[in-house]
């Protein structure tokens, strides 16, 4: 009976409430990485990069955000770099 | 040569010491030799739920200061054959014992003890840094609540960062009614957030508490969370046993219910 009436309001379960929460909750503190650190990130990418292409250190962003479930939630380290010019020979 | 496992948890009161007691014992019906550490120094009472606080003379910081052998400080169980338990002091305070100390003394005991089993504090401080210092193995203990999930994660991450890997999961007070309403996360939500293995999965049962009470661990007794202490302490000890189906009562009516519950 009490199924049926949640059922009927539509209203969704704690439980998903819950587990929502926890995944929001720990995508920060997994991620929780100090700005020095994606300071070095970044410097050690635009280093590595340079060698073969040359980057728009401007628009050059990188930070830490949730993943699709695909991944379990993890996060991930997104980068965003404009390139100006591929280098070669 | 014996092993060294470390139950943690990183919040409190979800079960850690309970869990401990009764895995000892649990061990110790499985006929081997274990020595249960309290290492919550200022906070004794590993030595209340084993109903063994009448006992204690030395204490944990008295073995690791030399005032004492650790022979003298470990207290025998009369109940259960081959446990002994090594009481932490109640006066002294965390930094009382060192992290190379534990080391040593974890090393000792597991030169005369099949299992070692150390009850880790709350909280990711000096007594968590010294309760895994020796350990050889990680159990993480957590309840179905964000709270005590978080801080799970929190642990395991602490854990993996001091090369205890591959910690296990037991889910304890998990109550199958609001499982099943979907009003409490089930074993696999959780499993699937914390990506580790699950070893025990421990019911919210009022014999805990009754054999709490007395300073009787459950698990020599006739219950469902008796069942799933004896079903844990199995698999430590490496033997595979299936996890208890707590969806015994699947009347006509459930099965109707689950049929039109879209909402799962």
């Amino acid at each position: 009976m009490f199924d049926l009436l949640k059922f009927l309001s539509r209203q969704e379960s704690s439980k998903n409430v819950a587990k929502e929460r926890l995944r929001l909750v720990l995508v920060h503190d997994r991620a929780n990485c100090s700005p020095e650190l994606l300071d070095l990130i970044k410097e050690d990418l635009i280093t590595a990069l340079s060698k073969h292409i040359e980057i728009d250190q401007d628009g050059f962003d990188i930070q830490i955000t949730k993943t699709d479930a695909s991944t379990n939630g993890l996060p991930a380290l997104v980068a965003n770099i404009p390139i100006r010019n591929m280098k070669r020979g | 040569m014996g092993e060294c496992i470390v139950i943690t948890s990183g919040k409190g009161g979800v079960g850690k010491t309970t869990t401990t007691a009764n895995i000892g014992a649990g061990l110790s019906l499985r006929g081997k030799k274990v020595a249960v550490i309290d290492a919550d120094i200022g906070l004794r009472n590993l030595d209340v739920v084993l109903g063994l606080e009448n006992r204690i003379v030395y204490d944990l910081v008295d073995v690791v200061s030399g005032n004492c052998k650790t022979r003298q400080a470990l207290i025998k169980d009369k109940r259960f054959e081959n446990l002994y338990l090594l009481p932490a002091a109640q006066t002294k305070d965390k930094d009382a014992v060192s992290q190379a100390q534990m080391k040593v003394l974890c090393e000792e005991l597991k030169q005369e003890f099949d299992y070692v089993l150390v009850d880790c504090p709350a909280g990711i401080e000096q007594g968590f840094k010294n309760a895994i210092a020796g350990a050889d193995r990680a159990v993480v203990v957590t309840t179905p609540e964000v709270s005590a999930v978080r801080d799970a994660d929190r642990i395991i991450g602490l854990l993996e960062a001091a090369e205890l890997r591959n910690p296990k999961l037991i889910v304890n007070r998990v109550r199958h009614d609001m499982v099943k309403r979907g009003d409490m996360m089930n074993i696999e939500d959780i499993t699937d957030i914390l990506a580790i293995d699950i070893i025990g999965v421990v019911p919210d049962d009022e014999k805990i508490i009754i054999s709490t009470n007395r300073g009787e661990p459950a698990v020599a007794t006739q219950s469902l969370s008796g069942q799933a202490f004896r079903n844990i302490s199995a698999r430590l000890d490496g033997e595979e046993v299936a996890f208890i189906n707590f969806d015994q009562n699947n009347g006509l009516f459930d099965k109707l219910i689950k049929l039109f519950n879209f909402s799962k």
